[in-house]
């Protein structure tokens, strides 16, 4: 068994538990059986919360500041990953968990810039939990003031729950979705710190309003930061970059 | 679809408590789930009823209680009730109302023999 979760399997597999044993007769007496009521009291989340605790103690110990970025699928999270990673490596120590229910072609992407990237395939799960994320730290080597980037399986309702010990969740919305998806998935917007609305170079073939979509993640989370960008093009790369160094240095000082 | 994997820790936290309380079967399992916990009650009795399939707790009855949402307006400070995440504060009608309770799940209490 796992030392770090108490998962089954060594490597980001989800634990799968059954008491019974397959073939097992079980008999069920005829009898009254006397029952008794157990008061648990114990939170569904709390096990995932300690992970994360743990991860997020891993980070502090090392000044690392871990992102963990959501959206839906094809918002063009893995192209700006490729983007960022372009404009700091050689600048700063990066890496990519990268996080889908199947296929390597994400972390491929990430490795194909000379960054490490660990692969977690959550098979049907659709999100990725603090144990997977700490179960892949094991396999990273981290330096001192590393920024790590947890791009999350694409969803905007299931990982809204799991903290996997990040500094901040990063919201991406491409302006080829509707500018109400906020609104929609009000968790995913409420948890996280950044909205990036990304793919802003299509804005003059759209039908797409920049500001109504900013107010609705406003709406949603009156404290969320914003900023308008193309991975593609670069416009907007400037802001993303001083929001991730003022973030680093946010960590450090803490 | 994440209610699979709650589904999951409420195995886990049955099995545990099985070894610490000594109990062998689960008539019932109550559930309290906040109304802003993002969670869908249908989903999850499907979920729960296909994670305890063949466990200690298979049949066993999952009764569900909704706590309320409660939020603070971040421009009169009231603590106000919350319907959903978008609620409007009742007593200012604004729209900054801040999340501070009814967003968590827990295993409340369970039956067993």
């Amino acid at each position: 068994m796992c030392g770090t979760c108490g998962c089954g399997n060594s490597l980001l597999k989800p634990p799968q538990r059954k008491t019974a044993e397959k073939g097992a007769v079980q008999y069920r007496s005829t009898a009254p059986v006397e029952t008794r009521r157990i008061r648990v009291e114990r939170d569904l989340l709390a096990e995932n919360d300690t992970l994360a605790a743990q991860n997020r103690a891993f980070f502090a110990v090392r000044n690392i500041l871990a992102l963990n970025l959501v959206s839906s699928p094809g918002s063009g999270k893995t192209t700006l990953l490729v983007k960022t990673i372009i404009a700091l490596n050689g600048i700063k120590p990066l890496a990519v968990i990268e996080g889908d229910q199947q296929t390597d072609n994400d972390a491929e992407r990430i490795r194909a810039t000379g960054v490490q990237a660990i692969q977690i395939n959550t098979g049907k799960g659709c999100h990725l939990d603090a144990g997977m994320v700490g179960h892949a730290l094991e396999q990273l080597a981290l330096p001192q003031e590393s920024l790590l980037f947890i791009e999350n399986v694409g969803n905007l309702v299931c990982p809204a729950a799991f903290d996997l010990g990040e500094a901040a969740k990063v919201v991406v919305l491409s302006v080829t979705e509707g500018e109400d998806k906020p609104l929609k998935y009000p968790d995913m917007f409420r948890a996280a710190r950044l909205m990036l609305l990304n793919k802003c170079d299509l804005l003059p073939h759209l039908v797409f309003d920049v500001a109504q979509a900013e107010a609705n993640a406003r709406r949603v989370n009156p404290d969320i930061e914003i900023i308008q960008l193309s991975a593609s093009s670069g416009a907007g790369m400037e802001d993303w970059l001083g929001w991730l160094a003022h973030a680093q240095q946010a960590v450090t000082a803490a | 679809m994440h209610e699979l994997s709650l589904a999951e820790n409420v195995m886990r936290i049955i099995e545990d408590e099985a070894i610490a309380q000594q109990f062998r079967r689960v008539r019932s399992v109550t559930l309290e789930i906040g109304k802003l916990a993002a969670v869908e009650p249908e989903a999850m009795r499907f979920a729960f009823s296909a994670v305890t399939n063949d466990t200690l707790a298979a049949g066993a009855r999952l009764e569900l209680i909704e706590t309320p949402g409660q939020g603070r307006c971040a421009d009169c400070a009231a603590t106000v009730e919350m319907d959903e995440i978008l609620a409007l504060c009742p007593q200012c009608g604004s729209g900054r109302v801040r999340v501070i309770g009814g967003d968590r799940m827990r295993v409340l209490e369970l039956e067993a023999e």
